[in-house]
């Protein structure tokens, strides 16, 4: 068994699957996919999602925080986003995106105090507020919506350095290169000392402690992170696939659906996030079309989606169990077995 | 015994002062007073239920006793915050075990370096020269101390899959990474074997001598803690009995009654 993961320096092999990756996101996707479909209904919101479950990644999987409320912060992010665009005359799109994503920040460390004196299922109950009340201040307040009566707001368009970025592949092109940035943030965090205080604190808090890590300020630095992150996932989502604003749609059943790509897709790793969001969005796409082709429309539509959450039900159960680390793990074990056979 | 010491030992480094800590009606310590010389090593003795443990806890700021005072450096030491402590120069292991699971042995040892990386999340995220710089730096530290406890081949494992006798060296080796100047080792050497503690003992000896390293260790191996300390404090009941050089202890008569018994040779 060779030791070369080396977690620091990026090694060889991470680097060519890096470039790779971004020869696969940036030249052969846009080249050859050209339907509208594959942009708008699987790689948009699988990025927007996947971008969601990296902060959940975060203050879940890393910092060991059990916080529930994702959808919460990209609400937050969404509407701060409109409304920077809406009311700061010529905001750039990224400055906007930003700072969409520091006051879902703020409202992470809001948010997360709480962690510092409830734990577990208790703490789970406590971040619960953060989703119904960004949604409910929201809806309650007009002003977020910019008084509009309908409920559902347009989004403003993409609009970089004059050009604006209405195509799906235009789009897709903003959130990868977005995507790609956060991701690599994430890794470094991750990997870096940072993450490192985040699984301390995860793993045994009295001990961290000990070493001289403040859980006052790694616990609410992990809550920030993961709202920014959220917020910035949010404010892509409601842009580039909802293409409108309405609080419904950051309700309880999105965080839910977050915290299961983060749980199928692994605790604790940064490609978990990708995978488990992939899982998640692609399955009753799957599952449909099998509905479609193979039955020919014989199975009716509500069982088709009453099976999905079935199997999701089942395979959280049998996770939780057996491999704790996901699909993640799942993957890593393939990958050593290829590479030993 | 009589050989030159790198780092002789020197004034009071720690000193405890009447401390005194209960839980509801549970008297853990009774106005306990000691103090621990610079460079030493020193051994808490006790039977069980005496307040050893608990007192680390104090040292240390986990626990907040009701009454005393524990002055570090001619500091009054902060009430509970273990943090704040441990950057006082402050470190310890815990008894039974208090690693980061899931965690490598290498990341395990480098959360130990934690006082020796203050670059920010920011930093951290863009890979600056500072931040790169201070990981390569706590990096290599750490591989040291991997070479030096001998456990390189299990530096990737995580170690909630380690044997109990190598989470202890791992443990050890966590204390080691944040070059305090106070260790409070609990039980560095329980569930280990004559061959396994004979190491350990190496280990704190060498450290000892060559860093300057003050220790103080809870030991219930009366041959280990008469071998390689310095001076044994005994507690008894959360009172200290006796203080003062391994063979004054052995002869107290009170510590024979309390805990040590008579030999049979």
């Amino acid at each position: 068994m060779k030791n070369n993961k080396i977690f620091m320096e990026y090694n060889k092999s991470d680097i060519i699957n890096f470039l790779l990756l971004m020869l696969i996101a940036f030249v052969l996707i846009p080249v050859t996919v050209k339907s509208g479909y594959w942009y708008s209904s699987i790689l948009i919101p699988w990025l927007c999602l996947a971008l969601a479950s990296i902060g959940q990644q975060i203050v879940m999987g890393y910092a060991g925080q059990l916080a529930l409320g994702a959808a919460g912060f990209m609400a937050a992010g969404a509407f701060a986003c409109y409304n920077l665009i809406l009311r700061v005359p010529d905001i750039p799109f990224f400055v906007a995106l930003v700072l969409s994503g520091l006051i879902a920040a703020a409202f992470g460390i809001l948010f997360g105090l709480p962690s510092l004196r409830v734990r577990g299922i208790y703490l789970m109950v406590a971040t619960l507020a953060s989703q119904f009340f960004i949604v409910w201040m929201i809806d309650k307040f007009g002003w977020f919506k910019n008084y509009d009566s309908s409920g559902i707001i347009t989004a403003q368009d993409i609009v970089i350095m004059g050009k604006s970025f209405t195509s799906p592949m235009e789009m897709y092109l903003v959130i990868v290169f977005v995507v790609t940035i956060l991701t690599l943030l994430a890794v470094n965090m991750a990997r870096g000392s940072t993450g490192r205080n985040w699984m301390a604190v995860r793993d045994m808090d009295i001990a961290a402690e000990s070493m001289g890590i403040s859980l006052l300020r790694t616990k609410l630095q992990a809550f920030a992170i993961s709202a920014f992150y959220c917020g910035v996932a949010g404010a892509l989502f409601a842009f580039t696939y909802l293409k409108s604003l309405e609080p419904v749609a950051f309700d309880i059943k999105l965080s839910f659906k977050i915290l299961f790509m983060v749980i199928l897709g692994g605790l604790g790793t940064i490609n978990g996030a990708f995978i488990g969001a992939a899982f998640i969005l692609l399955f009753p796409v799957l599952l449909n079309s099998v509905g479609n082709n193979v039955f020919h429309g014989a199975i009716d539509a509500t069982i088709i989606s009453s099976i999905e959450q079935v199997v999701f039900g089942v395979l959280i159960i049998v996770f939780m169990i057996y491999e704790p680390l996901g699909m993640a793990k799942l993957w890593e074990n393939l990958k050593f077995k290829v590479k030993n056979k | 015994m009589a050989q030159e010491r790198n780092f002789p030992i020197g004034s009071p480094i720690l000193e405890v002062k009447n401390i005194s800590l209960s839980f509801g009606g549970v008297k853990a310590i009774t106005n306990a007073s000691f103090s621990i010389l610079e460079h030493e090593i020193k051994a808490i003795i006790g039977p069980n239920g005496a307040g050893k443990s608990s007192m680390l806890n104090c040292i240390n700021g986990i626990y907040q006793p009701q009454e005393g005072n524990i002055i570090f450096k001619n500091k009054l030491l902060p009430k509970i915050n273990p943090n704040l402590i441990a950057k006082m120069g402050i470190s310890r292991t815990f008894q039974n075990l208090a690693l980061f699971k899931r965690m490598s042995v290498l990341d395990n040892i480098l959360v130990g370096r934690r006082l020796h990386s203050n670059s920010n999340f920011l930093q951290v995220a863009f890979q600056t020269p500072k931040a790169r710089n201070q990981e390569k730096e706590n990096r290599q530290k750490c591989e040291e101390i991997i070479e030096f406890l001998e456990i390189a081949d299990i530096k990737m494992t995580p170690v909630g899959k380690l044997p109990y006798g190598l989470q202890k060296k791992v443990e050890l080796g966590r204390a080691l990474a944040t070059e305090a100047e106070v260790l409070l080792l609990d039980e560095p050497m329980a569930g280990m074997n004559v061959e396994e503690k004979r190491e350990m003992c190496r280990f704190i000896l060498k450290v000892n001598d060559e860093i300057g390293t003050t220790m103080v260790l809870i030991e219930h191996d009366m041959g280990v803690v008469m071998d390689i300390s310095d001076n044994v404090v005994v507690l008894d009941y959360g009172k200290t009995l006796a203080d003062g050089p391994p063979s004054e202890i052995r002869a107290n008569q009170d510590v024979i009654d309390a805990y040590l018994g008579v030999a049979h040779d």
